[in-house]
Formats: structure tokens, C-alpha cells, sequence
């Protein structure tokens, strides 16, 4: 039996998979979202507080993932809840650095006419800055997605969801005909999703960003 | 509209205020007190780095003041709000912080947005705006900044400043970074706007010629962060305080005050021989006869002039009867003696033809008698002094005519 073959036979699981996977690694960014970008939008301005967001982040990207699936067991158990967890402090410092580098770029002559004008400060971050920063930050978005992808094929380690699972069956199974064919389902599986979403995060650019400032 | 109480306080009124950076010795704007005249244009200059961008900015309490009072209208705004504060006061700088993302006509409707205005009034404000800057609203209301070029940037920035109809303006270099034609343009529709608007504006430059056009009054910073001198800008060039104002004035003062002049606002010499349309060869020649200057001005139908005939042509000659040598660059009400002297000078003569509004012909203007209207200049701006109300520049102009 041949690769395809084999396809044909488990497709249902392998959407399945796919599907999980896909759920899993957005969670991840959008939670890495709702900390890390009130967190960029709170450090932005000044140094001290800005750098050590961004050292944080990203000493927690260097925590290798197998180590970080693991020791997150003790607290959170097996499954869903240490992936995720484990999916969000990766996605941190991209979001965080991208989220701070679109702020800083933005014309400090256009945030002052602003407040020149009477927006409050709130205002001001709503509807000038963040909106201005937006296609820095979901370039971000974009890089952290990818990065999630390939790292949450992990989480099956931890018995968590996801097409880690045809990755790790297939290793377990290493020898038998079919092993190769697993991890080859797995791999293509992440594959496809990355340029998928690579092409949502395109689409969503261009529909949510101003023709303004649209390069 | 200034009311009959308006006259008991200025505009603007800055009491010993002072702005110390911190970490730093020097006060950036050191016990400032300013009275701004309602409808009046002040220019704010002096070297950079005196502090002219710091006082500005503490009048919309961009900056909050380390001491000393700020009054707008009569009201002590110290200690007010400071968003809805800016919202009442037009703010436009050098940069003109257009908002990118944001349309044209989404950046001129952003106070009207604050303040709450309704989407129809706020439309029928930012047509009018880019009407009233020069700029076509079909073409532009739809455009990003970065699809203008500089200088419509800067209209756009002066049309957003003006949209809530604030009475009060700050305008820090607003024609600042553009080439000198451009500038030249935007100061003149500006000063036309003005003419029509009566804002009270507190303008910034560094370019003491920007400041002798555009200001009623100019307050002269020195390097410390102190007025010296506080004055219209016939005084400012005729009677400088000090070395320092001398030397920031730079050479030239007497051509400067050139500019303050327009040409609408004085009496040209009516004893110009003129020939109109319907005169014929013999009248004609009559009235060259007689020209002792050797020429005489042609006027067609409506009295408007279109040449210059000279008095050595012959009876028979056909250029008698035609509408004369070319007439280079009349002056016409809005021109001022600098234009008209270096109108002269570009073109060799010594006298130039004085139209009105409308293009008719309302005499002429020798070089002599421009000498004259200089030299009476110093006396006639005794009586705009400071702390003289709301006396700006129009007095001394009645003056002169
Ligand atoms: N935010 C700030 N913090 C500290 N010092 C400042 C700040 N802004 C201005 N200064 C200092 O205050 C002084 C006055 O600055 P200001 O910007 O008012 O000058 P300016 O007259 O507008 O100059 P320019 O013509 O160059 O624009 C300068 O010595 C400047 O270094
Ligand atoms: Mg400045």
C-alpha cells in the first residue's frame, strides 16, 4: 500500500487531528493576545519596564519544549490545559516584541496632534496608535502562528490534541510499514495548516488594514 | 464676535509663566507674561531652543506650566481639563501629524467628532474647509496624506486645526519644511483666511521675514527662554530694544519694511499722463506732448491699463493708435512695496502702474515716491504700541493712506 493509500484509509482521523491542531495553536495566540498586547501597550514608553517584558518573553522562548511540556504536568495534568499554556508563552514574545516595535514606529507628531486636539490618551491608543501599529502587529501574529504550529506537534507528548499524535504513533511504531506513513500524515498535515493560515493572516492584513498605510 | 465687554481682556493672557524642564538649571520659558489681542495674529520667534515650541504648547497645557497663570478669554484655564480645553484651541505643527490611516476628510473631521457633531454638520465643515484651503473636496476629501504632496499636507493640517471653529489657534511653523514659493502661497491664503475668520492665533517661526508678514504683533525670544521686546512689526524693524533684536533682525530692515506696506492701502500718484481707448491720434498725441516723464499710461474701455506709449512717436506712426509697449506686472492691491520696488528693478524703470481689485488702472507709483513712504514709516507706528488694545496693524495703515 502506498502513502496515498494509507490516507485514504485514516483521512477521517487525520482531519480530525488537524482540526484539534488547528484549535489548539490559535487558543495559544489568542490568549498570547489578550496578555501580551496590553502588556506592550502598558511597557511601550518607557525603557525599563519595556526591556524586561521583552527579556521575560524571551527567556521563556528558550525553554526547550519538551522540557517546557513536561515540567507544566506537575501543576496542570495531562491534555489540553499544559499545551495550551505551553502554546501562549511561546507565542509571548512576538506578539509582545511586534506589538512594541509597531507602537514605537508610530510618528510621535502624529500621537501629539492628537492629544493636540483633545483625544484622551485612551483615545488616542485606540484609534490612532494601535490602528497605525496594526499590520507591525499582526505580522506578529503571523510569525508566532507559525512558530506554534511546528512546537504544538509536542503537545502529544503530554497526551494533549493535535497531529503530534500521528507524529508520536508513528515514532512508536518505528519499523512497522506504516510508521513512516504516520509521521508523514502528521508533518504534511502541519504543513498545509501553516500555509493556510499563513494565507488567512495575509487576507486579514489587507482587509483590517488602512489603504493609508498599506505598503 | 468680539463683544463690547471683549475690550476689557485680551484672548490670551499669559501671567509669569514659567516651565522648567526636569534635570535642567534654565528655565526653558522663564516668568512669561503676554497678552494676545483677540483677532490678532502673534508671532512667536527667536533663535531655537529659546523656548517658543515650550510656550506654545503651554497654552493647550500640552505642557503642564511649573508655575504662573494662563488665561483664555478672561477664564483662568490653568487647571482645566486639558482634552476638553484642546478641543476649543486649533493646533497645527511643522509636521502636521496627518493621521495616516485616516482619509482626508476623516482627518479634518476630528475635533467636530469630539465635540459631538452631527454627521451632517461635520460634512458640510469639511467641505467648506477644503474650499476655504484651496483644495478641491471631490478630488481630495477621499485621499490618504501620503497621496498629498507637502504642501497640501499643510492645508489639510491648517483646515483640521480651524474644523471644531476654535477661537483660538496655535500654529507651531505650520509653513515650516517647504520650498520658499509654496510658503509664500500658504502665508498669503492664510492671511486672506484670516481676514475673513479673525482667529486669534499664536504663530511660532524662526524666520523673522515669516514674522514681520504674518504677525500683528511679535514677541522676540532670546536665548533664555525671556521676551525682549513685544511689539507690532513696524516698531519691532523701525525702533529694535536692543543688540540682540538688531542682530536677529538681521540687515536689511528698511526692505523689510517694504513688506509691511500693501499697495491697496496707499495713494498712488494720479498725475500720470493717460490715453484711453476712445482717444484718437490727435488727442493722443496732445497728451504725449505734454508728458514730461516721455511716456503715457494706455487704458482700454473699462479703464484698465495695457501699455506704456511712448512720447517720441510720430503723427502717422501706427503704434499711435495700438494699446502700447507691453505693461510689465502692474501692483495690484494685495502686492506690497517690495513687490512693487522689485518689480522695478527687474524690469528697469522706475515707476510702476497701481491697479485695483478689479484690474482698473488707479495711478502710479515712482520709486521716489516709495523712498518717501519708507522714511514716514518709523513715525507714523508710534501710535501702535504695545498694551494699546486691540490696535494692530490696521492703524498705522490708515495712516498712510
Ligand atoms: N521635553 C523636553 N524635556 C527637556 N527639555 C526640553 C524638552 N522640550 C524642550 N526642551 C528644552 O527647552 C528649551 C526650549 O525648547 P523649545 O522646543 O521650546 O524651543 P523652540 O524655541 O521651539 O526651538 P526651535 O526653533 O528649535 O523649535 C530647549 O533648550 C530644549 O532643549
Ligand atoms: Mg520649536
Amino acid at each position: 500500500m502506498n502513502f496515498f493509500g494509507y490516507l485514504a484509509g485514516n483521512y477521517t482521523e487525520v482531519l480530525g487531528l488537524t482540526g484539534q491542531h488547528v484549535l489548539l495553536v490559535l487558543t495559544g495566540l489568542a490568549l498570547a493576545t489578550l496578555i501580551g498586547v496590553p502588556l506592550a501597550v502598558l511597557t511601550y514608553r518607557t525603557a525599563a519596564p519595556r526591556t524586561a517584558v521583552v527579556a521575560a518573553a524571551g527567556i521563556l522562548l528558550t525553554i526547550p519544549s519538551y522540557a517546557l511540556f513536561g515540567l507544566l504536568i506537575t501543576p496542570l495534568g495531562l491534555g489540553t490545559a499544559p499545551s495550551v499554556t505551553a502554546l501562549t508563552m511561546y507565542a509571548l514574545l512576538p506578539v509582545i516584541r511586534n506589538t512594541i516595535v509597531g507602537l514605537r514606529e508610530v510618528d510621535p507628531a502624529v500621537v501629539e496632534s492628537a492629544r493636540g486636539m483633545g483625544m484622551s490618551r485612551r483615545q488616542v491608543m485606540r484609534e490612532i496608535e494601535l490602528p497605525i501599529a496594526w499590520p507591525v502587529i499582526i505580522t506578529g501574529l503571523r510569525v508566532a502562528t507559525q512558530l506554534l504550529l511546528g512546537i504544538a506537534a509536542i503537545a502529544a507528548a503530554v497526551n494533549g490534541p493535535g497531529l503530534g499524535r500521528l507524529i508520536l504513533q508513528g515514532l512508536d511504531s518505528a519499523g512497522t510499514p506504516f510508521a513512516v506513513y504516520l509521521a508523514l500524515e502528521g508533518i504534511l498535515g502541519i504543513v498545509v495548516l501553516a500555509i493556510a493560515l499563513d494565507l488567512c493572516f495575509a487576507a486579514l492584513n489587507r482587509f483590517t488594514t488602512s489603504r493609508g498605510i498599506r505598503a | 464676535m468680539p463683544s463690547a465687554a471683549a475690550a476689557d481682556h485680551p484672548m490670551i493672557r499669559l501671567e509669569r509663566l514659567t516651565k522648567r524642564y526636569p534635570g535642567q538649571d534654565a528655565a526653558a520659558v522663564d516668568e512669561l507674561t503676554l497678552d494676545v489681542p483677540r483677532g490678532e495674529i502673534v508671532c512667536l520667534v527667536g533663535p531655537s531652543g529659546c523656548g517658543k515650541t515650550t510656550t506654545m504648547k503651554l497654552i493647550n497645557r500640552l505642557i503642564e506650566p511649573t508655575s504662573g497663570r494662563i488665561y483664555l478669554d478672561g477664564e483662568d484655564v490653568t487647571e482645566a481639563d486639558p482634552d476638553q480645553l484642546r478641543r476649543t484651541i486649533g493646533y497645527a505643527i511643522q509636521q502636521t501629524g496627518l493621521f495616516p490611516h485616516r482619509t482626508v476628510a476623516e482627518n479634518i473631521a476630528t475635533v467636530p467628532r469630539l465635540l459631538g457633531w452631527d454627521k451632517a454638520r461635520t460634512t458640510a465643515r469639511v467641505e467648506e474647509l477644503l474650499d476655504l484651503v484651496g483644495l478641491d473636496p471631490d478630488t481630495y476629501r477621499g485621499r490618504y496624506p501620503k497621496q498629498l504632496s507637502g504642501g497640501q499636507q499643510q492645508r489639510i493640517g491648517v483646515a483640521r486645526a480651524l474644523a471644531g471653529d476654535p477661537a483660538v489657534m496655535l500654529m507651531d511653523e505650520p509653513f515650516g519644511a517647504i520650498d520658499p514659493l509654496t510658503r509664500e502661497a500658504l502665508q498669503n491664503e492664510f492671511l486672506r483666511i484670516q481676514s475673513e475668520i479673525k482667529k486669534t492665533i499664536v504663530f511660532v517661526t524662526h524666520d523673522i521675514d515669516e514674522a514681520v508678514k504674518m504677525g500683528d504683533r511679535i514677541a522676540i525670544f532670546a536665548g533664555d527662554g525671556r521676551v525682549v521686546q513685544y511689539d507690532t512689526p513696524e516698531k519691532v524693524l523701525s525702533e529694535p530694544v536692543d543688540d540682540f533684536v538688531a542682530d536677529f533682525i538681521g540687515s536689511g530692515a528698511f526692505v523689510k519694511r517694504l513688506t509691511l506696506t500693501r499697495i491697496g492701502d496707499i495713494d498712488p500718484a494720479a498725475d500720470w499722463p493717460v490715453v484711453t481707448a476712445s482717444d484718437d491720434a490727435e488727442a493722443r498725441l496732445s497728451v504725449l506732448a505734454a508728458a514730461e516723464s516721455g511716456f503715457a499710461v494706455v487704458l482700454d474701455a473699462e479703464r484698465r491699463p495695457t501699455g506704456w506709449l511712448a512720447a517720441s512717436l510720430n503723427r502717422g506712426d501706427d503704434r499711435l493708435l495700438g494699446t502700447g509697449l507691453p505693461l510689465l506686472g502692474p501692483a495690484g492691491p494685495d502686492h506690497t512695496l517690495f513687490d512693487a520696488l522689485n518689480g522695478m528693478l527687474a524690469n528697469s524703470t522706475d515707476v510702476a502702474v497701481v491697479v485695483d481689485d478689479d484690474g482698473r488702472y488707479r495711478g502710479t507709483l515712482t520709486l521716489a515716491a516709495i523712498q518717501t513712504l519708507i522714511h514716514a514709516a518709523p513715525a507714523r507706528t508710534g501710535a501702535a504700541g504695545p498694551g494699546g488694545g486691540t490696535a494692530g496693524r490696521t492703524p498705522s495703515e490708515r495712516e498712510v493712506r
